[in-house]
């Protein structure tokens, strides 16, 4: 990992700052070309959607637009309506709500596994390391039936466990509990889940983080009596404090866009759980009379939402990596 | 001397503790599907099986979801995942070489545009593309499905491969150059067969990026013949909600390959999302 890193920071631009180097044999139109394709490709597939999404906002669009009937413009109707509706609320109330309990849960368990890793031994390093890259490489899809399997109604491994409990501790009748039933043990299970999923992530950087301070800090700070906690937030944090916001800002955008788990966990039928992105995707394909301007605006919301993180995230990337 | 060791002894019973947690849903799901069902039901239950069986499987593979076999599910998730690593290698090829060997007006833009596009939640994109497609007539084609997935993975596959290109030593090529060797000899002679290991881990991503994916597949290939392995899975699970063994035996059949491909890239991964934060 680090050997690409470096690779990355090799970058030119980074090395030679100055203007272009003028001696060049090769035509200037060389670069334009090899990204062409893709430009073509990003603009049409990830650029021209937005443009459109945000063009659907402001227009009532159903079924027989899809026939080819132009779409009738009805200015900031679709946002009116959303804006004034309490359940829109509800849905951002769950979208915001989630990412702010998984993103806490995930950079949490994250750092403390990281800083677990780097404190064991090669061997069982490396051992650690293999169970928690299962995590992170099980699918979306099969993480979500997974969970519902173990949270099931019947032979559920979770409500089992609980039962084995004391009553006093946790109450009874868990093997019976349906999980998938209102907002809130919905979104333990998703939160669990997308914990479960997401803290490899920050686990591995932390650790590649922590493979680069220098062991000298830290041989100091415990001559110096540092308790493990001071050694954490004077030295650890401060040095790896460029990775620790580039993971905040990834997971917060990741957690705002989850879509997948929380369709299988709890479905279109499902409406009280919705969040936003499910919210928006219901009301353009969950039932017969199609809303996809009124859908649309819904997404559109979400869009805003995630793209000003990823303004912040950007800044974060272009300061750190100079990519200029 | 003692509180060493015991401190030893702590840290790797947590470590085995992580492993545990981490590991443990992935191992009940190829646990439960190996047991029959009397075991998958059963009141108390047990973390290996006792009478293992090949049962489940059999009827994943054999018994036909929706009276469509296994293997039909299976050869579109294929077709789609192939076409997306083959396309998007081939421009994020290009595109890195662009990036990491030119200076050029916009460089910097470009690469701000992907950071971007990245982020940009694909769920909200799936009304407009629904919409597109339908009047493109693509919508229940591989190929309609193949080109928004290759927009998937195009800019982090730039991102990552970009690294690669620039570590290889500019001095080869212009060795290369010297010795009379055009450019598109240069490429394919001195710059494909180093940057070979990160073309591999480039499609590696791509390919679990295709693989996964759910919505857009559910959305738009309503043909139960074009339907992937998610949308199998998907649509197994919603019907007969509680017959976990069967569930469980796809589930294996549709993770596996993801993790053994998974392992194979992870550094690449890390470093491409937060390569330049980690200070050296």
């Amino acid at each position: 990992m680090l050997d690409t890193a470096q690779a990355v920071r090799r970058v030119p631009g980074r090395t030679s700052s100055g203007p272009a180097r003028p001696a060049r044999r090769r035509p200037r139109l060389g670069p334009y070309l090899l990204i062409l394709p893709t430009l073509v490709t990003i603009g049409v597939l990830l650029i021209w959607p937005v443009i459109q999404i945000a063009q659907m906002s402001f227009q009532k669009v159903g079924l027989r637009q899809l026939r080819g009937e132009p779409a009738e413009n009805v200015g900031f109707d679709n946002y009116r309506q959303i804006l004034g509706d309490s359940f829109f609320w509800t849905t951002v109330r769950h979208t915001v709500l989630f990412a702010a309990a998984a993103v806490t849960l995930t950079l949490l368990v994250g750092t403390l596994v990281g800083l677990l890793l780097n404190q064991l031994g090669r061997r069982m390093s490396s051992f650690v390391a293999g169970g928690v890259l299962v995590a992170w490489a099980t699918p979306p899809v099969t993480g979500a039936v997974i969970f519902s399997w173990l949270f099931g109604t019947t032979g559920g491994l979770v409500g089992w466990l609980l039962d084995l409990l004391p009553n006093w501790l946790v109450g009874g009748g868990w093997q019976n509990y349906n999980w998938f039933s209102s907002p809130l043990p919905d979104y333990t299970v998703l939160t669990v889940l997308v914990v479960w999923t997401s803290f490899p992530f920050i686990a591995v950087s932390v650790l590649a983080g922590l493979r680069t301070v220098p062991s000298e800090l830290y041989e100091a700070a415990r001559v110096d009596g540092s308790s493990a906690w001071n050694t954490f937030w004077r030295i650890t944090f401060p040095l790896l404090r460029p990775m620790f916001s580039v993971v905040l800002v990834l997971s917060i955008i990741w957690d705002f866009r989850v879509f997948t788990q929380l369709f299988i966990l709890s479905g279109l039928a499902n409406s009280d759980s919705f969040n936003l992105s499910l919210y928006g995707y219901s009301t353009a394909f969950g039932s017969l009379n199609a809303k996809y301007g009124l859908g649309s605006a819904i997404a559109m919301v979400l869009t805003v939402m995630v793209l000003a993180v990823t303004a912040v995230y950007t800044r974060i990337m272009v300061r750190q990596q100079g990519v200029a | 001397m003692r509180t060493r060791r015991l401190r030893r002894i702590a840290l790797n019973t947590a470590g085995i503790a992580v492993f545990a947690v981490s590991a443990f849903p992935v191992f009940w799901m190829i646990s439960t599907a190996f047991k029959p069902n009397q075991e998958i039901f059963s009141s108390t239950p047990h973390p290996v099986p006792f009478h293992p069986t090949l049962h489940n499987f059999d009827y994943v593979l054999n018994g036909g979801i929706a009276g469509v076999s296994f293997w039909h599910y299976f050869v579109n998730s294929l077709i789609l995942a192939t076409g997306t690593v083959v396309v998007s290698g081939l421009l994020a090829l290009l595109a890195a070489t662009a990036v990491a060997r030119f200076r050029f007006r916009f460089r910097t833009t470009f690469l701000i545009l992907l950071l971007v596009v990245q982020m940009v939640p694909c769920e909200a994109l799936v009304i407009p593309m629904f919409i597109d497609l339908k009047h493109l007539g693509l919508l229940n084609s591989l190929i309609g499905l193949t080109a928004i997935y290759v927009g998937f993975a195009l800019p982090f596959g730039i991102w990552m491969l970009r690294g690669f290109v620039a570590a290889v030593p500019k001095e080869l090529e212009d060795a290369a150059a010297i010795d009379g060797a055009g450019p598109v000899r240069v490429f394919f002679r001195i710059l494909l067969p180093l940057v070979a290991p990160g073309l591999v881990a480039t499609s590696i991503f791509s390919f679990i990026t295709a693989w996964n994916e759910l919505i857009f597949a559910y959305t738009f290939l309503k043909d139960q013949d074009k339907a992937t392995l998610p949308i199998m899975l998907q649509f197994f699970f919603g019907r007969s909600g509680n017959d976990w063994g069967p569930i469980m035996a796809a589930s294996t059949l549709l993770t596996l390959p993801v993790i053994g491909f998974f392992l194979l890239v992870q550094r690449r991964m890390v470093s491409g999302l937060v390569a330049g934060a980690v200070k050296g």
